[in-house]
């Protein structure tokens, strides 16, 4: 067994992957990635739904066996040395991996007593994290009866209990409302400052700003962009503009009157209705100041006006010159709705 | 460029687990010494662990949803409560007896039918389960291959042995006379045998059927001319010959007449032979399949 340093640097690479490639009948879920994520790092690996990023935790978990190329996680080969794989990986899917039937204690202390641990230190583990996960309380009840939020942190102390060397977490924030997900960013946050390697994937430029440090960006199965956060920012280059009337009334005027200015961002000008606000995307200081200068024309009082990161529509037409494959909400926690004018 | 185990290794591994694979729960642990064998790098104390953990899993499962072991509990009673009060008197006439008469024949028969049902439920149930997302992190973690299935399968026969103690509490009631205790255990013995055969072959379809109904449509239709063609209810004298033919063969015929023979007496050695090949062959073609997809799945 000999690890695989791909950094000149010297870092050493916790995952490697090289012309990874999978097929699902017609389909090329993967069609040669290439990656590497450092040990100690936060790499996140941003994409629509359909890109291929749960097929690459599948095939990097041992779930799935890959049709061409190679990966190794910490050294090990997918394909060749599983067993031993498993061992150093933890693994929280899409979906929450645990047994609804089973109060959450037992469902830690199942995985404990499957990696080996003794009775004693099954319980102990499962105790400890527990209450590192805030979830004490709850040990008792089925995992079926807890709320979102407590499912995934239910999963991620499940994926902790082997203390992994590397961790896949496969869009672990989809579907949950803002609160919980920030919660859970912490929880992860926490471990990454234990020194786990993580891999995310996710649909939320939001998300990978702030748990990743790297970004690997995918589309039908290939490595669209990769590098720093920032570098990638930067790349984009695009902000959006989030502008909030004092009086909700004037949502829609304003929209329109945005709309009507012509700006060619990098995505459509929307109404986010919940929070109250019209997302206008800009290229330029020239555009913002443009923005700014219709509102004041029109006399309407703002209450607020922040930038926010592109969405990955944003991000995808300035990499690819087209949207994100499958066109959907590019925000997790709001209600978008494109202007009608 | 797969190092996926190549189908042969996994029909050896399970050639090879095969001969305990088919006895009661008392010898699970032979069950996965077999695999430890085969499977070198995963001790067998930690093969030991990781069913016995699973096993705790099903378990609590039934203490969670104790309405699960409805169908263990009420089958063996509506069954016999049925076919001895309906068909009873009729049958009974055509044996030289009466009710009775029929109560000492039928009783073998309901036996060997716990494991077919039992086994009809494993594989509608593993469906759900298999598809949910706890078996991914159960496949990524390093365990025996087979240790999810021989734990299902172990808590599964457990099931069925509290069925065969309803079904002959209820028999006793309606007026079974148990003349031979040795033979009831035999005949229990040979049940839970052919149970766990059935229960591979349903895993199997479990593991690879899309949906649950699908397994169990599939299983109705495979095991509903079994179950009647066969001498479980009435007698095969009066059938047409190639029935008769059929029944010879049929193992869930072959087991009634074999418990039959070692609980109220009578011939044994084909029923229990033809039983007994039946359920080495099962085992020794779908625990190997049904493991491999366990792997596999997509």
């Amino acid at each position: 067994m000999t690890r695989i340093d791909t950094k000149p640097s010297g870092a050493t690479s916790a995952v490697t992957v090289r012309g990874l490639v999978k097929h699902y009948g017609e389909t090329r879920a993967l069609d040669g990635v290439d990656l590497d994520v450092r040990e100690g790092t936060v790499m996140g690996v941003l994409g629509p739904n359909g890109a291929g990023k749960t097929t690459l935790v599948r095939i990097l978990s041992t779930l799935l066996a890959p049709d061409a190329g190679r990966a190794t996680v910490v050294g090990y080969d997918v394909v060749r040395q599983p067993r031993q794989l498993r061992r150093v990986i933890g693994l929280t899917g899409q979906y929450a991996s645990v047994d609804e039937k089973l109060p959450g204690w037992e469902n830690l202390y199942l995985i404990g007593r499957l990696l080996d641990l003794s009775r004693k230190d099954a319980r102990g583990r499962a105790d400890e994290l527990l209450e590192r996960f805030s979830l004490t309380e709850a040990g008792k009840r089925p995992a079926g009866t807890y709320s979102g939020g407590m499912r995934r942190r239910l999963d991620l102390a499940a994926s902790m209990i082997g203390r992994p060397a590397v961790l896949f977490l496969d869009e672990p924030t989809t579907g949950l409302d803002p609160r919980t997900r920030n919660e859970v960013w912490d929880e992860v946050k926490a471990m990454v400052g234990d020194g786990v390697t993580v891999l995310l994937t996710t649909q939320y430029m939001e998300e990978a700003e702030q748990l990743a440090s790297e970004l690997t960006v995918v589309d039908r199965g290939k490595v669209i962009a990769n590098g720093g956060i920032e570098e990638l920012k930067a790349k984009v280059g695009g902000r959006t503009l989030r502008i909030r009337p004092a009086d909700p009334i004037h949502l829609r005027p304003l929209a329109r009157a945005l709309d009507g200015l012509g700006i060619t961002g990098l995505a459509a000008t929307v109404v986010d209705t919940e929070r109250g606000s019209v997302l206008v995307p800009v290229l330029s200081d020239e555009q913002l100041t443009a923005v700014v200068a219709a509102v004041t024309a029109r006399g309407i009082t703002l209450s607020s006006l922040t930038t926010e990161l592109p969405s990955l529509d944003e991000v995808f037409l300035s990499l690819t010159g087209h949207r994100a494959s499958a066109p959907q909400d590019t925000v997790p926690t709001d209600t978008r709705e494109e202007v009608a004018v | 460029m797969s190092a996926r185990p190549s189908p042969t290794t996994t029909l050896n591994e399970a050639l090879r687990a095969t001969p305990s694979d088919t006895i009661t729960p008392a010898t699970a642990p032979a069950v996965t010494a077999a695999v430890g064998d085969a499977d070198s790098r995963i001790p067998l104390r930690s093969h030991l662990r990781h069913t016995g953990a699973l096993i705790r899993r099903n378990l609590l499962w039934i203490r969670q949803d104790p309405e699960s072991m409805f169908d263990a509990i009420l089958f063996p009673v509506i069954f016999t409560l049925l076919f001895v009060y309906v068909f009873g008197g009729s049958i009974g006439q055509s044996l030289g007896g009466g009710q009775e008469a029929y109560v000492q024949y039928v009783v073998p028969g309901l036996l060997a039918m716990m494991g077919m049902n039992m086994a009809q439920g494993v594989g509608t149930g593993f469906n759900t389960d298999f598809n949910s997302g706890v078996m991914d992190r159960f496949r990524s973690l390093p365990i025996g291959r087979g240790s999810v299935l021989f734990a299902k399968i172990v808590v599964e026969l457990m099931r069925m042995l509290v069925a065969c103690v309803v079904l002959m509490i209820v028999a006793v009631l309606v007026g079974f006379d148990i003349t031979h205790w040795p033979g009831l255990f035999a005949a229990v013995g040979l049940a839970t045998v052919f149970g766990s055969a059935l229960m591979w072959v349903f895993l199997t379809l479990g593991v690879t059927m899309k949906s649950a109904q699908s397994v169990q449509a599939m299983g109705f239709l495979v095991l509903m001319p079994l179950q009647f063609g066969s001498s479980i209810f009435a007698p095969t004298a009066s059938m047409p010959g190639w029935l008769q033919n059929f029944t010879e063969y049929n193992p869930l015929s072959s087991l009634a007449d074999a418990a039959r023979g070692l609980m109220v007496g009578g011939p044994v050695a084909h029923g229990l032979w033809v039983t007994l090949a039946w359920s080495v062959g099962l085992t020794a073609l779908m625990a190997p399949v049904a493991i491999h997809k366990f792997r596999t799945k997509a």
